[in-house]
This record gives structure tokens, sequence and C-alpha cells, in this order.
């Protein structure tokens, strides 16, 4: 057993990091709240270069994957750099496209998806609402036994957070129907929980370095506010929420990996425990970060308002939870 | 990366499981802070110590089996998971012995672990005092230079098991008036039967006798039973508060068994329709799978040639919370049969879920409190600046 990240791995992780660093990720977050999705698909583009989407598709269709666990530590840098998209779902996607036995929808999408061409949208029991139809390439759509594809949505409703664009999937053509998409649909929800787990945690790691940043450098009362305790312990309380959320999050993605039966309860167990704890960390971002916290011009308040639908999105903690009792 | 045990890890796994199998008893032992628990569990000890199951992660020449860290960690989870015991000697094992490999002598090693490992001699931590708990360098007991040894005085406290142990070992003020607190003190081995000893029994929380206060009035202690070089008792010290917290004091094992007991209890008892409940279930199981695989992740650094530094603050305060979870839990589960105390005739007869609550409100205090463990991880891990001090 040696249950670390490889060398390869944490370099990966790494580059992702510098890159998104580089690339002004906030400005793209902006725009794509305002509808504009050039600045987020030249992202995406940018990602796919790295290998990104490779990792979520079979060798047969263009890709090196799937790999759980590689997509686990993108997913969990995407989140630190709060990369808009239907990410998570364009990957559950590729998932279940590959386990329909489809072949054509297989050939269609899945070297477009690897490619970082295609955004796909994904609505099934826990996602009702369709992310960023209005910038995906299609939408698959997962009711009971049968999944249909659709490119027409209802009005992008607002929502808590800006940047995750929420509609209706309209209509659509059936792609497959029977107890074959019923175990591909509940494979791709728990790949989806895995990698809302990841993003959340990545997300929940970037509020609280922005925070211990914050309160070194703020000063009342004659000295920076990180020297009091009431301050300390809720940023010690953070840390440990989001540390022992990880090896949840690594667990569940070698489970995924070898389709071991308890991968649903292995994902149920990380989305809850990371989305839990990446919301803790908004919450403590926001008060420690006093009236500025308040404000959405800072970039914080992009990360503060993921963390409270990246905790509900597929699958609610309830809901995780009820799945990980049920074993 | 991978959690995947390999055959040696795979066959070890079944020997301990076999071997629990056989010879854990099949009702409880009493309590193990009462005269007869006591007596009860240093027999167990023995038993444990025959067959070489007491310290598995020791060298075999000190009665262990040489056995890895993932393989202390398999041990651990079968041992709770069958049932056994709770451990008489667990203070001298976790906290003492690590000292010894670390800073003692061979003569000491050869000495004092062999009848450690065998329960023929409990030892007690005699590092508090009573106006020394979270800041410990203020202690004022002292160690004064004798002809061949050393003259203690003073008074320890809270001391675990005391009442009904043979040695204890402590720090001790050998050099007055040092700059700092941490300088000038000494870590030092004495029996509680030697003359000057008075071992006073106070009652815990749950009544039982077995924590105590030691008076201690100009007792002799040897050269021999030095730990480290004198003067040095902080560093000496230090090295065994990390173990004891990051790893060695509550293994995951105890805790994913008693997660396990708790679904148990919950899919027995538990009405289906309090989802408030039933969330506070899954978050005890989740923690107590969380803190499992943690663990495996440090144990593989440490296996790689890392070292535990304050991450040691982050799993206390977490086990320590999840202990408690786990148990409120139960009693929640149990309504009013969860006012019994283990002994009851009433008590639900699956597992001691009384003692066990009350034995976890203590976690956030002992081991260093958890206010001085986030201190620590704000501090250390996030780079806080200190607090100011007085
Ligand atoms: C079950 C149990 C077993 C024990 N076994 C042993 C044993 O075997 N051997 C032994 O030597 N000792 C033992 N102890 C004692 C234990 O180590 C001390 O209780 C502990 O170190 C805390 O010290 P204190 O009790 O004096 O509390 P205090 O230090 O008086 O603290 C009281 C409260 O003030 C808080 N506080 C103190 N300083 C700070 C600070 N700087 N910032 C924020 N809050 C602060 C504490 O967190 C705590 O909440 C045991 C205790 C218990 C409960």
């Amino acid at each position: 057993m040696r249950f670390l990240l490889t060398d390869e791995q944490r370099e990966f992780a790494r580059t992702l990091d510098s890159l998104l660093g580089a690339a002004g990720t906030p400005a793209a977050v902006r725009a794509w709240a305002a509808g504009e999705h050039k600045p987020g698909r030249d992202l995406w583009a940018r990602l796919a270069e790295t290998g990104v989407f490779a990792l979520a598709v079979p060798e047969e269709h263009d890709g090196m994957g799937p790999l759980p666990v590689e997509l686990a530590v993108t997913f969990v840098e995407l989140g630190r750099h709060a990369v808009p998209g239907p990410l998570v779902e364009t990957v559950a996607a590729a998932a279940l496209l590959h386990r329909l036995g489809d072949a054509d929808a297989a050939a269609d999408w899945l070297p477009r998806i690897a490619a970082g061409e295609a955004l796909v949208g994904l609505c099934a029991e826990d996602a009702p609402f369709a992310l960023d139809a209005d910038a995906a390439d299609t939408v698959l759509v997962v009711r009971d036994d049968t999944v249909c594809r659709t490119e027409t949505h209802g009005p992008v409703q607002p929502a808590l957070d800006p940047a995750r664009r929420l509609s209706r999937p309209l209509g659509g053509t059936v792609l497959a129907r029977g107890p074959a998409v019923t175990a591909a649909a509940r494979h791709a929800t728990d790949l989806a929980r895995l990698l809302t787990a990841a993003q959340a945690l990545g997300l929940g790691r970037a509020l609280l370095d922005g925070t211990v940043d914050h309160v070194k450098q703020r000063t009342q009362f004659g000295r920076p506010i990180g020297s009091f305790q009431a301050v300390k312990h809720r940023l010690a309380d953070t840390l440990i929420g989001l540390e022992f959320a990880q090896p949840l999050v690594h667990a569940a993605a070698l489970a995924l990996a070898a389709e071991d039966p308890s991968a649903g309860a292995e994902a149920a167990a990380a989305k809850a425990a990371a989305g839990e704890a990446c919301y803790a960390a908004a919450r403590t971002a926001l008060q420690l970060h006093g009236a500025v916290g308040y404000t959405d011009e800072p970039d914080l308040s992009l990360w503060i308002r993921k963390a409270r639908p990246l905790r509900d999105a597929w699958g609610t903690p309830a809901a995780c939870r009820a799945r990980v009792l049920a074993g | 990366m991978d959690l995947d045990a390999s055959d040696a890890d795979a066959a070890f796994r079944a020997e301990a499981r076999a071997w629990l199998a056989a010879h854990v008893p099949a009702a409880p032992l009493p309590s193990l802070e009462t005269r007869e628990g006591f007596a009860a569990h240093r027999d167990w000890e023995r038993r444990l110590a025959a067959d070489r199951w007491s310290v598995v992660s020791w060298p075999a020449e000190h009665g262990g089996r040489d056995a890895s860290l993932f393989q202390w960690l398999i041990f651990e989870e079968e041992y709770y998971a069958a049932g056994a015991p709770g451990r008489v000697s667990q203070n001298g094992i976790n906290l003492l012995a690590p000292t010894l490999f670390e800073h003692g002598t061979p003569e000491q090693r050869a000495r004092v672990l062999g009848p450690m490992a065998t329960g023929e001699v409990v030892w007690a931590q005699a590092w508090s005092e009573p106006e020394a708990g979270s800041d410990l360098a203020s202690l004022r007991s002292t160690a004064v230079r004798t002809d061949g040894g050393w003259r203690l005085r003073g008074q320890k406290t809270w001391s675990s098991r005391a009442a009904f142990a043979d040695r204890a070992f402590g720090l001790f003020r050998s050099e007055p008036g040092t700059p700092r607190p941490h300088q000038g003190l000494t870590y030092l081995m004495f029996p509680l039967d030697a003359p000057g000893v008075t071992v006073r029994p106070i009652g815990r929380l749950d009544g039982k006798p077995a924590f105590a206060e030691l008076f201690l009035d100009d007792v002799f202690v040897p050269d021999a039973d030095v730990i480290g070089e004198p003067g040095q008792g902080w560093r000496v010290a230090m090295s065994t508060a990390g173990n004891e917290r990051g790893l060695t004091l509550r293994s995951p094992g105890r805790f994913t068994a008693a997660a396990e007991r708790l679904t148990a209890l919950w899919r027995e008892t538990a009405d289906p329709t309090d989802t408030a409940l039933r969330d506070r279930v899954a978050d005890a199981v989740i923690g107590a799978r969380a803190y499992q695989l943690f663990t495996y992740a440090n144990a593989s650094r440490l296996a790689g040639g890392g070292s535990l530094g304050a991450e040691s603050s982050l799993n206390k305060v977490f086990w320590s919370e999840l202990d408690i979870a786990l148990h409120e839990t139960a009693l929640d589960l149990l309504g009013p049969h969860g006012a019994l105390a283990d002994d009851a005739d009433e008590a639900p007869a699956h597992g001691s879920w009384a003692e066990g609550y009350t034995f976890s409100l203590a976690g956030p205090v002992y081991a260093g409190t958890n206010e001085i463990q986030r201190n620590i991880i704000a501090e250390r891990l996030l780079g806080l600046p200190k607090e100011a001090r007085g």
C-alpha cells in the first residue's frame, strides 16, 4: 500500500496550478457569468492541450483514460482556480457515453471531448437543471432508463452563483434505453460526485489560502487579526475539514478506477465531506474578510459564491449521507 | 497510489484475526479503571505477550514482531473489530517505549521493555501538575542531585491509572532559574511504591478510581533511570508527545469498529424517518473512514522516510471530536436506555456505550487540549502570528 499521490501526479497538479494561475481565470469567470463564453472556451482549449480531457476518454476514442485518480487531481486544481463551465458534466457524460453501448454516439462525441472541443451538459436525478446549456455543444438527459440528447433549453435562470448558469433542457432524441442506461447513469453519477468533491476541495483550499494571507496583513487593535485566537481557531478547523476530506476523495477515485462495489458509497462520502468542508471554508473566508468578504468586486466573491452550489450539486449532503449508509 | 495490501500484510491480518477470534474473552472484562479490572487486564496483557501480540511493532528481541506501521494499523483494526479489551499498558507502550527507543540506553531498553510488554510492570505518565497543565513547562517538581542519582520533590496529578500502576515517568526541574522554563528539565523514571511516594486516587467523572495524584517527598532515583541527558528533558519528552497525538495513542481501528457498531445499532433501532439522526450516523461513519485513510496517508509518508510534525495536532483534534460524535449519536439512538451504565440490568447488549461516552468527553482535554492543538495548527501549519503573551 502506498496511499500517496505519485510524483508525476503532483507534478501534473503543479503544472495545472501555474497554468491556471497565469491564465487570468477570474476574468474568464466574470465573462462567463455575463454569458460571454469565449475566454472560458479558450481556457478549456489550454486545458485540453495539457491532456485534461483525454483523461476522461478511453484510448479507442483518442483519449488516455478513463483515469479517475488523475481526474480527481485535475479537478482539485480546476476547483482551486474556479474554472467555469460544465467540467464535471462533460467528464461524467464521457463516462456515460462510453458505457451506453451506442457506438455511433461514442465515436461522435468522445474524441471531441478528449480534444476539449465539446462541452457537454448532463442532467440526471441529482442534477435536474442543465449547467451551462447555453455554452454546451449538447446536453444529455437521463430520465429513468432512458438517455436523450438535446440542443435546446429554456431560459437561463438567475442563480446563486452567476457563473453556474442553469436552465431546463427541452425536447431531445432518445440515444439509448434499458438496464445498461441505468447502470451507466449510476456510474456517471458516482464519477460526477467524485469530481464535484475534488472541485470543492480545491475551492476550499483556495478560500483558506486567501483568508490566511488576508488575516496576516489586515491589522486591527494594533495587531494582525491573525494573531487573535478566535480567528486562528476558526482557520485551524477549516484546515482540519479540508485535510480529512482529501483522503476520502483519493480513496473514492481508487474505488472508481477499480470499479469496486464500494465506489458509490466512497464517492458519496467524499462528496459529503468535501462539500461541507468547502462550504465551511467559504463561511470562514467571508467572516474573516469582514465587509470586504461581502462585496462582489474582489475575486474572492467568485469563490465564495461557488461553495454552496458545489456542496449541493450531484447529491445534497443528505442524499450522499443516505448513500453512505446504504453501503 | 493504491490501497492494496501486500501478500505479507494480508497474511499478517489473517493471523491476527485468527488469534483474536480464538483468544478474546467472551464476556467483557471489568473496567480497567477499577482494581479488579486492572488485574484482569494485566492478565490479558500477559496472554497477548505470550504469543507476541502485545507490542507487534517492537523488535523481536523485546517481544515484538518487527511489524511495519501498516501492520500495526492492521493489528489495531482487527483488535477493535474483535471487541478485544482496552490496553492497561498503553501509557508505557505508546509514550515511554518510543522515548526509550529514541533516547534510552541499551541497558534501559533491556531492563524496562520486556516487563512492560508482558504487563508485569504497568507504567503511569507523571507529567501534569496542579499548576502545570497546558503550560506544562511551568512545572515545579524538582530533581536535586545526590550521590549516584537524584531526589524528587513535588506533586504530580491526573495521572491515568497511577492508583494501580507500578512505575511512572515524568519531568522534573533540575536546574532552577534557567532563562526559559523549557530548559533545565530532566526526564526520569521512578517506582510508585518507593519510599517518599504517596499515591492518592482521584475519582474520574464516572467515579472510577484509577486516576491519581502523586506526592513526592525526597524520592531517590538512581542515575540509571534518567532518560536522555539531564537538563534535556523537554526535548526528550516532546518527541513522545508527537507520537501520542499523531499516531499511536488512538489508532483508526478503534473508530472504524465503533462506527460499525453504531451503524448496526442504527439499523436495529432507528426510526427511518429521523433523517437528522441518520445524517449524524453517516457523518460518524464518514469521519471514521476519513481518519483511517488520513492515517494510511501518514503511514505511507513515514514509510517513505518522512516525519510527523505539527500535523499530529490535526489528528488529535479530529479523533477526539469524532469519538464524542460517535458516542453521542449512539446515546441518542439508545433513547431512554442511553441513560443506563454498562453494568445496569437493562443495559444495551451491544457494546459499552456508556463508558465509551464518558471517556470520549476527556478526549479534547488530555494529550494537549484541543485549544492548544488549534494554536499549534494555526501557528505552525498556517503560519499565523503568535499570540501576544503576557
Ligand atoms: C482523562 C484524562 C487523563 C489524563 N491522564 C494524564 C496522565 O496520565 N498523565 C498526565 O501527566 N496528565 C494527564 N492528564 C492531564 C492532561 O494532560 C491535562 O488535563 C491537560 O494538559 C490540560 O491541562 P489542565 O487540565 O491543567 O487544563 P488548563 O491548562 O488549566 O486548561 C483549562 C482550559 O483552558 C484552556 N487554555 C489553557 N491555555 C490556553 C491557551 N493558551 N489558549 C487557549 N486556551 C487555553 C484549555 O484549553 C482548557 O480548555 C489527563 C487528563 C485527563 C482528562
